[in-house]
């Protein structure tokens, strides 16, 4: 079982607001040897439910499975592999770059640049928040690089589906089984 | 009614329809133990608490019930592992109560504290830490309802002291919601029309079926569609008794020990209905060489099950007996076929493999065979016992040589492969099951994992009869040294076994012991007419080996005729 070797894909998952929940979620990419590049979790508008936003990597067995072992899951209300689907995707990135006299104009060129914000002044740090897409916080941290990051703080990424809703949380979560495999539900 | 926490538990296993459980008190739970009691739920006291989830587990599968047993905080919760993880593997719906050290404490590093819940996530379907005595009727409501739903598999409630003293207004749920668990039951039409089309225009297809079917009751289903286009069967080690081990289109078990012609139907078939069958290496060997010519038909409750090792070409999600009566009716519509003629060519090829390797073994005059106990026994029970088994080359001997007729009637751990598995779950399937005659096919190492277990069985007066095939080996193991490590039998001999028949009448039950090949039949009558429990130690050729065999890793088609 081959192709798509290994992409990158951004998965949410929908689940029951309790202890021990993310475990769950964690021992089971722990426990099946896939790995999980990025992880974030809070409440929804739901206070009895979370969304847990992943980013992994794999084949389409290997996420075919992931999305089937959390689906599988009882505290797991629902899965959303956004791949393939129109969705707009954010991080956050707090970083601590030196600024000294010479390089503190080009710093605020940058923010400026990138649409971010200086959070915090110190007399030698800029503090910096930015967010985006991967791509941009990697180039504020390409174009930041040079002048000395002291240090960095990253969410992971968080998403979500561009205009048309997700549906309820009362769909069931075998929805999505029954659009690849014909896992009628009645 | 207000009740307490321990009234509770009992009050909601008398209206889940629960009779018996398996346990071992301990503080923790001695409030329940106290309800217990003076409840009308009979109470069997193990003396190991792998034991009482051996029992539940080969009570559940036989009884069609959920298992039930009741353990302690610390060392009785961890005691349970093994066994949960088992019935994890085989999906066997179980409930596992284990006390907890009071709510204050947890964390604490208290006496007696494990974090089972921790502990047993990755090997449970799924687990609670009841939190307050108000949840707690809902949380053992919805556990059993989750243990026998779906796939079914175990469940563990672990039960912090203070909650089964603290009381609340009692109300058994008649129903639940549940919105994140809604197993698939009904198969998808579409699919079953593009598994229809398949099927009718096969022309070497072979039935593949494991456990589901035995789970989910469609052995006749399956027969009907076997026999209505005469295709032939063959099952996985946890699929024995799905399907008639007499009949004509029967192939055996398939995998590592399967039969050579079973084994060269799947590598040679044009088409492979997987019914209730998860392609474990087992069974597959190297996965590229797996039914190489075969488009495969997957049905499955269990979605993840699909596509997991082998790709498919129809998956069909859905409950196995909802999937076996829609194909029985459509491969119908195009009306009667000469199925048997059509088959022909397929089945003389079949017919010359088995013909050419067949499974044999040959008993002579001096040292017993122990695949001749099993053919033995098979006949005196005239094949309606209830065969457990412990791990091994005992195991393999029971499945290949014990011609398993009807389903629940072969109790093994498949999956996790538990060494000391097998007496104690005839243990369970005996209470469940009080009028069968009910054996553990052992052997001499996996018997002394769980030989404790004797004193349930003679407390209870519980006739299970243990047929030790006692090598002197860890025989599966020195068989393996044997083909693959030059015969160095490192630690396989077991040295400083006990005398079994002493161990029986220690006990208090019956020892008898067979030498020679003509004992081997007196001595099965004589433990058959005895009411009691019975060991019985039939010394048999130290280095017999198991065959045939695939060495793991290789294609199904290598195998070893040792
Ligand atoms: C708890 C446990 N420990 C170790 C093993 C590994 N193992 C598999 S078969 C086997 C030998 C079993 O020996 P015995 O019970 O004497 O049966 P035989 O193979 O001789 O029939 C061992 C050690 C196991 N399956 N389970």
């Amino acid at each position: 079982m081959e192709n798509n070797q290994d992409q990158k894909h951004t998965i949410s998952a929908l689940v029951d607001n309790e202890p021990g929940v993310l475990s769950r979620v964690t021992g089971l990419f722990s426990g099946r040897g896939f790995n999980i590049e990025s992880l974030c979790v809070a409440e929804t508008m739901d206070p009895l439910v979370s969304r847990i936003t992943l980013v992994t990597r794999g084949n389409d067995q290997i996420i075919e499975q992931i999305t089937k072992q959390l689906n599988k899951l009882i505290n797991v209300i629902k899965v959303i592999d956004f791949t393939n689907t129109e969705f707009v995707e954010r991080e956050m990135a707090l970083i601590k770059v030196r600024a000294e006299a010479q390089t503190r104009a080009e710093i605020l060129r940058i923010v400026d640049i990138f649409r971010c914000k200086v959070v915090d002044v110190s007399p030698q740090f800029y503090t910096i928040e930015v967010t985006g897409n991967e791509g941009k916080i990697k180039a504020i941290l390409d174009l930041l690089g040079p002048l000395g990051i002291k240090e960095i703080a990253r969410t992971g990424a968080i998403a979500m589906a561009r205009s048309k809703k997700e549906g309820s949380l009362k769909r069931e979560k075998s929805v999505i089984l029954q659009e690849t495999f014909g896992g009628g539900k009645k | 009614m207000r009740l307490s926490g321990a009234e509770i538990v009992i009050e909601s296993l008398i209206q889940e329809g629960v009779t018996s459980i398996f346990g071992y008190p301990g503080a923790a739970i001695t409030d329940i133990y106290d309800t217990l009691d003076k409840s009308p739920i009979r109470h069997y006291l193990v003396r190991h608490e792998q034991g009482a989830v051996h029992m539940a587990d080969g009570y559940a599968r036989t009884s069609g019930k959920v298992g039930v047993c009741l353990v302690t905080s610390g060392p009785g919760a961890t005691n349970t592992v093994t066994g949960i993880a088992s019935a994890y593997m085989d999906s066997i719906p179980i409930v596992v109560f284990t006390g907890q050290v009071p709510t204050p404490l947890i964390g604490n590093d208290a006496f007696q504290e494990v974090d089972i819940v921790g502990i047993t996530r990755p090997c449970t379907k799924h687990n609670y830490l009841v939190k307050a005595v108000e949840d707690l009727a809902g949380i053992i409501k919805e556990a059993f309802y989750l243990a026998r739903s779906g796939r079914p598999g175990p469940i563990l409630i672990d039960l912090p002291k203070d909650i089964l003293h603290n009381k609340t207004e009692f109300k058994y749920p008649k129903k639940i919601e549940m919105r994140n668990y809604r197993p698939t039951y009904s198969a998808h039409p579409k699919q079953i029309e593009k598994a229809t089309a398949q099927i009718l225009k096969a022309k070497r297809p072979v039935i593949y079926a494991g456990g589901g079917v035995i789970t989910s009751h469609s052995s006749s289903e399956l027969k009907t569609l076997a026999e209505s286009l005469t295709i032939p069967v063959t099952t996985t080690l946890m699929g024995l008794g799905a399907f008639p081990g007499r009949h004509p289109l029967w192939l055996g078990m398939l995998g590592m020990h399967g039969t050579y012609w079973a084994n060269m139907s799947v590598a040679h078939c044009d088409l492979l209905i997987a019914v209730g069958a998860r392609f474990d290496d087992r069974v597959t060997g190297k996965v590229d060489l797996f039914a190489p010519e075969a488009r495969i038909i997957h049905i499955d409750i269990d979605p993840t099950s699909i596509r997991k090792n082998v790709s498919v070409d129809i998956p069909i999600v859905g409950d196995c007996k909802d999937a076996l009566t829609k194909l029985n009716q459509l491969v119908q519509k195009p009306g009667k076929q000469e199925w048997r003629k059509i088959r022909q060519p397929w089945l003389e090829q079949i017919k010359e493999w088995k013909e050419t390797h067949p499974l044999n073994y040959e008993q002579g005059k001096d040292e017993i065979k122990p695949q001749y106990v099993v053919e033995k026994i098979y006949e005196l029970t005239k094949g309606k016992a209830i065969i457990a088994t412990e791990v091994g080359q005992n195991q393999m001997w029971a499945a290949q040589y014990y011609h398993f007729d009807q389903p629940n009637s072969f109790i093994t751990s498949g999956g996790l492969g538990v060494m000391g598995y097998g007496f104690p779950a005839a243990i369970g399937a005996q209470v469940a099951c009080p009028d069968r005659i009910v054996f553990d096919i052992a052997g001499d190492g996996s018997i002394q994992m769980n030989i404790q277990e004797m004193a349930t069985v003679v407390a209870n007066q519980l006739p299970v009869k243990i047929a030790i095939l006692n090598n002197g080996y860890l025989g599966m193991v020195r068989q393996f040294q044997e083909l693959f490590y030059e015969k160095r039998y490192a630690q396989t001999f077991l040295k400083g076994n006990p005398d079994f028949v002493k161990i029986a009448e220690a006990y208090g039950a019956t020892g008898l012991r067979a030498k020679h090949p003509e004992e081997v039949g007196p001595v099965i009558e004589k433990a058959l007419s005895i009411k009691g429990p019975v060991i019985i130690d039939f010394v048999v050729s130290p280095e017999e080996c198991v065959s045939p065999m695939v060495p793991s890793g290789k294609a199904m088609t290598e195998m070893l005729l040792v």
